[in-house]
């Protein structure tokens, strides 16, 4: 169980990672990295999946089943853009030019 | 029961290898050299994750769910291998806006549920789809103002009056809805309220501040995804979000530090459509110059800064501009890339597209590390790129760029300037650059000129 405070020591340490991270990235990367964080919150599919899995209703199984949709565009979406970003990053020896 | 125990452990442990796959995936992408590997690693673990979830207890409708993976997947893997490096910026826009509407599904599903959530985690859940159904909402209209869809700003009298209200109504119904649980109307109502709230919220904000808006909402899902993942007891959730909450949110600070202006000017003020004719007057006129001139010029330059903006991208012409650098740099001419933070749609997006053209990122330099070399560069070529080299920005505090850092193309001995016609930028605003007496302009497309360009340079 996550409760309580260890909740909020999580939350506190995963914030602070998040901000290291981006702190001392060149700017050429921004929009990548940018894609690449839209990407990694497509983990939200996760939670999509549980809530269908244990919906009952009707309701719940549509509002379930659009949240699932959503959620693997996200993390499809989000995979395919930032790769195809990232592949073009070569410097000039690479190139060999 | 042991059984039960055991396959808990599996999936903890999995999501536990998940989360540290995306914390290094994100660390490698913020160097150019790990970049590629960086977002192979952190696609495993969304790999690892999303399967061990099937294993979870207590689930059903799986064959639902795996349609749902299957078109939501399909539909965004082929959108997203097919759509242009210009349009990057709408296409993250609109996956992020994705991740918000699967955050607010959740929480209206665990609102409506049977089970009842207590203050602290009811609480986390109706915040978490708030904030997940504004971003759904905000970045759809981001998109269709990006993809060009619909108009780039809707203003009327008493707006922000108006997105008050709303907020406040939200708000408010969100108090209720954790005290009242599982009531359908109220909780309609209040996502419907919400989804508006991120409609009304988005549409005063002007196209050349939408990189900032996206970054914004790309933030909030995070946020949204951790706060959901705290009602569904998952770690993986709550520390993907959590990063991505607080990387997204100094992510847009640095946008809107590049651009000078702070998060909340870009949210409620307009800007781009003032009236332009009060910034002190321009005096001198626009000199045209020929393309064969230019050849020369850069031919036998020793230094050429070429500073592109999005109207090089907007004409496709970063591969022929990346053929002219090659050209200048085979006879012997130092060449290099001046990027501003806020060329292109997002930071970083411009020299996407150089990358895209095959620009190794060795010679394309932050303005911080190039603007002192203006001062000894024979040309600066001004390719498509307008507000970011307005000297207004550094001397007229009436223009309504001014104290945006820009980069110092007026230091060059002589500046050229490729653009389709006279008229204004962007933003609508006069650019002093080009009147300076070593300013000359080029009037034409940007591929055609470039083109031209080789072609004045070979025949030399």
């Amino acid at each position: 169980m996550i409760d309580g405070f260890i909740a909020l020591y999580i939350f506190m340490l995963a914030a602070f990672v998040g901000h290291e991270i981006i702190g001392r990235v060149p700017s050429i990367l921004h929009t990548p990295l940018m894609s690449g964080s839209n990407f990694v919150h497509g983990i939200v599919l996760v939670g999509a999946m549980v809530a269908l899995g244990r919906a009952d209703t009707t309701m719940e199984l549509t509002i379930g089943f659009i949240g699932v949709f959503l959620g693997a565009g996200n993390a499809v979406g989000g995979y395919v853009v930032t790769e195809r970003m990232l592949e073009m990053f070569k410097s000039s020896k690479e190139k060999g030019s | 029961m042991s059984e039960f125990v055991s396959m808990r452990s599996v999936i903890e442990a999995s999501y536990f290898i998940a989360a540290i796959l995306f914390i290094f995936g994100l660390k490698r992408m913020s160097s150019p050299v790990t970049a590629r590997g960086g977002i192979i690693w952190a696609g495993a673990g969304m790999v690892v994750a999303t399967l061990v979830t099937f294993l979870y207890p207590g689930m059903g409708n799986y064959a639902l769910m795996m349609v749902a993976i299957f078109i939501g997947g399909v539909l965004a893997w082929v959108s997203g291998k097919k759509v242009a490096m210009t349009n990057m910026p709408q296409m993250i826009a609109l996956y992020n806006g994705m991740g918000g509407g699967a955050a607010a599904a959740i929480a209206a599903v665990e609102l409506l549920g049977g089970e009842e959530h207590g203050l602290v985690f009811g609480t986390l859940a109706v915040l978490g789809g708030m904030i997940g159904a504004v971003s759904f909402s905000g970045s759809l209209i981001a998109f269709a103002k990006l993809q060009g869809l619909m108009k780039s700003t809707v203003r009327f009298g008493g707006q922000q009056l108006l997105n008050l209200l709303l907020l406040t109504a939200t708000v408010g119904l969100a108090g209720i809805i954790v005290f009242q649980h599982g009531d359908i109307n109220l909780v309609s109502v209040f996502f419907l309220l919400a989804l508006i709230l991120g409609v009304t919220m988005t549409l005063p904000i002007g196209g050349a501040d939408m990189p900032v808006v996206i970054s914004l909402y790309n933030a909030l899902t995070g946020l949204a995804v951790a706060f959901e993942g705290f009602v569904l007891q998952n770690a993986a959730m709550i520390i993907a979000g959590t990063v991505v909450g607080a990387a997204g949110t100094l992510l847009t600070q640095l946008m809107a530090k590049a651009m000078n202006r702070s998060l909340a000017n870009v949210l409620f003020s307009g800007f781009g459509d003032e009236v332009v004719g009060e910034a002190s007057d321009i005096s001198g006129s626009m000199k045209p110059i020929e393309a064969a001139d230019v050849g020369v010029m850069m031919a036998f330059a020793d230094k050429v800064l070429i500073v592109p903006g999005y109207g090089m991208a907007v004409a496709q012409a970063q591969h022929k501009v990346w053929e002219l650098a090659q050209l200048l740099i085979s006879r012997g001419v130092d060449v290099k890339f001046a990027i501003h933070p806020v060329a292109g749609r997002m930071p970083g997006h411009m020299n996407v597209l150089l990358a895209e053209a095959g620009v190794p990122y060795d010679i394309i330099y932050d303005q911080d590390e190039i603007n002192a070399e203006f001062t000894s560069a024979d040309v600066a070529l001004v390719i498509g790129a307008n507000d970011v080299v307005n000297p207004a920005a550094r001397t007229d505090p009436a223009s309504p760029i001014y104290g945006m850092p820009i980069l110092n193309a007026d230091h060059a001995k002589n500046v050229i300037v490729i653009k389709r016609g006279q008229g204004v930028g962007f933003s609508g605003i006069e650019n002093a650059l080009f009147f300076l007496d070593q300013t000359r302009m080029l009037y034409g497309d940007g591929r055609e000129m470039a083109s031209q360009l080789i072609q004045e340079v070979k025949s030399l």
